[in-house]
């Protein structure tokens, strides 16, 4: 299964909720607001964790492609 | 205060923030709006609110900043005499500010609340944490409110302004004055200008004096579009730290222990499983979300069969959303592994909370300092916690015993 992260990032406010779920695929710029760590491919042992990364985001600015 | 006399009849039509029991406990209140006919309630108290309490809903009004404004966002009209004398153009930048100027006022104070950046307080916090413990620890009781949460915040913010600690009881006082007595209109105004009177000394002391790179001084120092921010900017940002991270964080740490003293297993679980620790932040603060903040209609709108007019006061019950079963499975429960939640406990949209990093760190290392050292502990009689309600929800007096 390929997966790939998509982020608005003009619908983003910096809630941090993905980089709590997924620390190794999302981080935070110099505003705190997100920045995606891995723009291809995510390893699949990180799917799980991508998931609840756009299943806690409040602002539903996170999409998975798959 | 008369308005808090009468008692309600109809909470869909007649709901009373500053009731004693809701003030104490509102959620069984925001359950029966958001479970009846009209899931906004509205009441004439303190001139006319609307109350949304679904998900959706609340979550929609914030996003909707052209028709609901934060031209004015606590949860009472303002008193009388707020907008006379020299101080009336200082607000609580980006709080208060609606776009254009809340782009550059946001945008100018984000990078000192980014998690990399707040990271250097974690240390100190935790020195403070334990300070506040060795001052009790031998008597086998504290208050958890008053001996401890409400002790952590104010020193925290004082540090990153560059304010001296000896402050903090004329901060605790002004910010709970400002927040917490809002019923009392005297004190609201004399507590907003003393906050005022005090940045204008420290304003003025760093313009005589330059000092090293604190917080005020860079924020005097920043230039938008080639021209230095106007002072009402200054004073604002500096009223808006106190009023918005001071009071609301010591309610959350607060709430978290009084949940603790009564949850032995969420103790053991955490001990046990301390990788555990963002996601139980993030159930806590959804479950205990301590803050509500209001909108203004900008112009007259149906919003979901409500007839709002320009000029109402709308209540986001960010707390009651927080609960809602349509958004949440088992809302009332504390799971402290729970996998979705979207919780807006630091509100939704433009305006969402930018101490949000700084806030969450002082709730772990505060809760993580408390049960390592105190692992066992229960409150020596529930009925005589106090609470704080309204705009800021959160224990006042919670005596516990280990
Ligand atoms: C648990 C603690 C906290 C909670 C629950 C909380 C909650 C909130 C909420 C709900 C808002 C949205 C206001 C609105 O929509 O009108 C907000 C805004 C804000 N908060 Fe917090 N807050 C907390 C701690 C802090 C701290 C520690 C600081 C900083 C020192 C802070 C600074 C701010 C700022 C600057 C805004 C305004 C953002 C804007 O308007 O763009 N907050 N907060
Ligand atoms: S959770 Fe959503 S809004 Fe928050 S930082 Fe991540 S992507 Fe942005």
């Amino acid at each position: 299964m390929n997966m790939k992260v998509l982020l608005d990032y003009d619908s983003c406010h910096g809630h941090q909720m993905c980089a709590i779920a997924a620390p190794d695929v999302f981080g935070s710029d110099e505003i705190g607001n997100a920045k995606v760590l891995i723009t291809g491919e995510i390893p699949v042992e990180l799917h799980t964790k991508v998931r609840r990364a756009e299943s806690n985001c409040p602002e539903r600015a996170i999409t998975i492609i798959e | 205060m008369t308005d808090t006399q009468k008692p309600v009849t109809d909470i869909t039509t007649d709901y009373d923030i500053f009731a004693p029991d809701f003030v104490k406990n509102p959620y069984p209140g925001y359950t029966e709006i958001r479970e009846s006919q009209c899931p906004i309630a509205h009441t004439e108290r303190y001139e006319g609110s609307w109350l949304p309490t679904r998900y959706d809903d609340v979550v929609a009004i914030a996003q909707e900043y052209e028709t609901f404004t934060s031209r004015q966002i606590l949860v009472m009209p303002p008193a009388a005499g707020r907008s006379e004398g020299p101080y009336a153009a200082v607000g609580a930048p980006p709080i208060t500010s609606d776009p254009p100027d809340h782009h550059w006022h946001r945008r100018l104070i984000l990078p000192v609340f980014a998690p990399q950046a707040v990271a250097q307080y974690e240390p100190g916090t935790r020195d403070l944490c334990n300070a506040l413990i060795d001052e009790f620890i031998d008597k086998g009781v504290a208050d958890a409110a008053s001996d401890y949460a409400q002790h952590i915040p104010v020193r925290v913010i004082s540090k990153m302004l560059g304010v001296p600690l000896t402050m903090e009881d004329e901060f605790t006082d002004w910010v709970r004055g400002a927040l917490e007595n809002i019923t009392d209109a005297e004190r609201r105004i004399k507590s907003f200008r003393s906050i005022v009177e005090y940045f204008i000394g420290e304003v003025q002391s760093r313009a005589a004096n330059p000092r090293e790179d604190d917080f005020i001084t860079q924020l005097m120092n920043t230039e938008v579009e080639g021209k230095k921010v106007p002072i009402e900017y200054v004073l604002g940002v500096c009223n808006l730290m106190l009023v918005a991270g001071i009071d609301t964080t010591w309610s959350a740490i607060g709430s978290c222990l009084w949940h603790m003293a009564q949850h032995p297993e969420h103790r053991k679980q955490l001990r046990e499983n301390p990788d555990l620790w963002p996601t139980a932040v993030e159930e806590l603060l959804r479950v205990y979300a301590p803050v509500t903040m209001a909108r203004i209609v900008d112009h007259d709108i149906e919003f979901q069969g409500c007839p709002m007019k320009a000029g109402d006061r709308v209540l986001m019950a960010f707390p009651a959303a927080n609960r809602d079963p349509r958004q949440f499975e088992n809302p009332d429960e504390v799971i402290l592994d729970r996998q979705n939640n979207r919780h807006v406990a630091f509100g939704s949209g433009i305006h969402r909370c930018a101490g949000s990093n700084l806030a969450r760190l002082e709730l772990r290392v505060a809760l993580q300092t408390w049960l390592e050292r105190i692992p066992e502990f229960e409150l020596i009689d529930p009925s005589s916690v106090t609470w704080a309600g309204g705009q800021v929800h959160g224990p006042r007096k919670c005596m516990v015993k280990f």
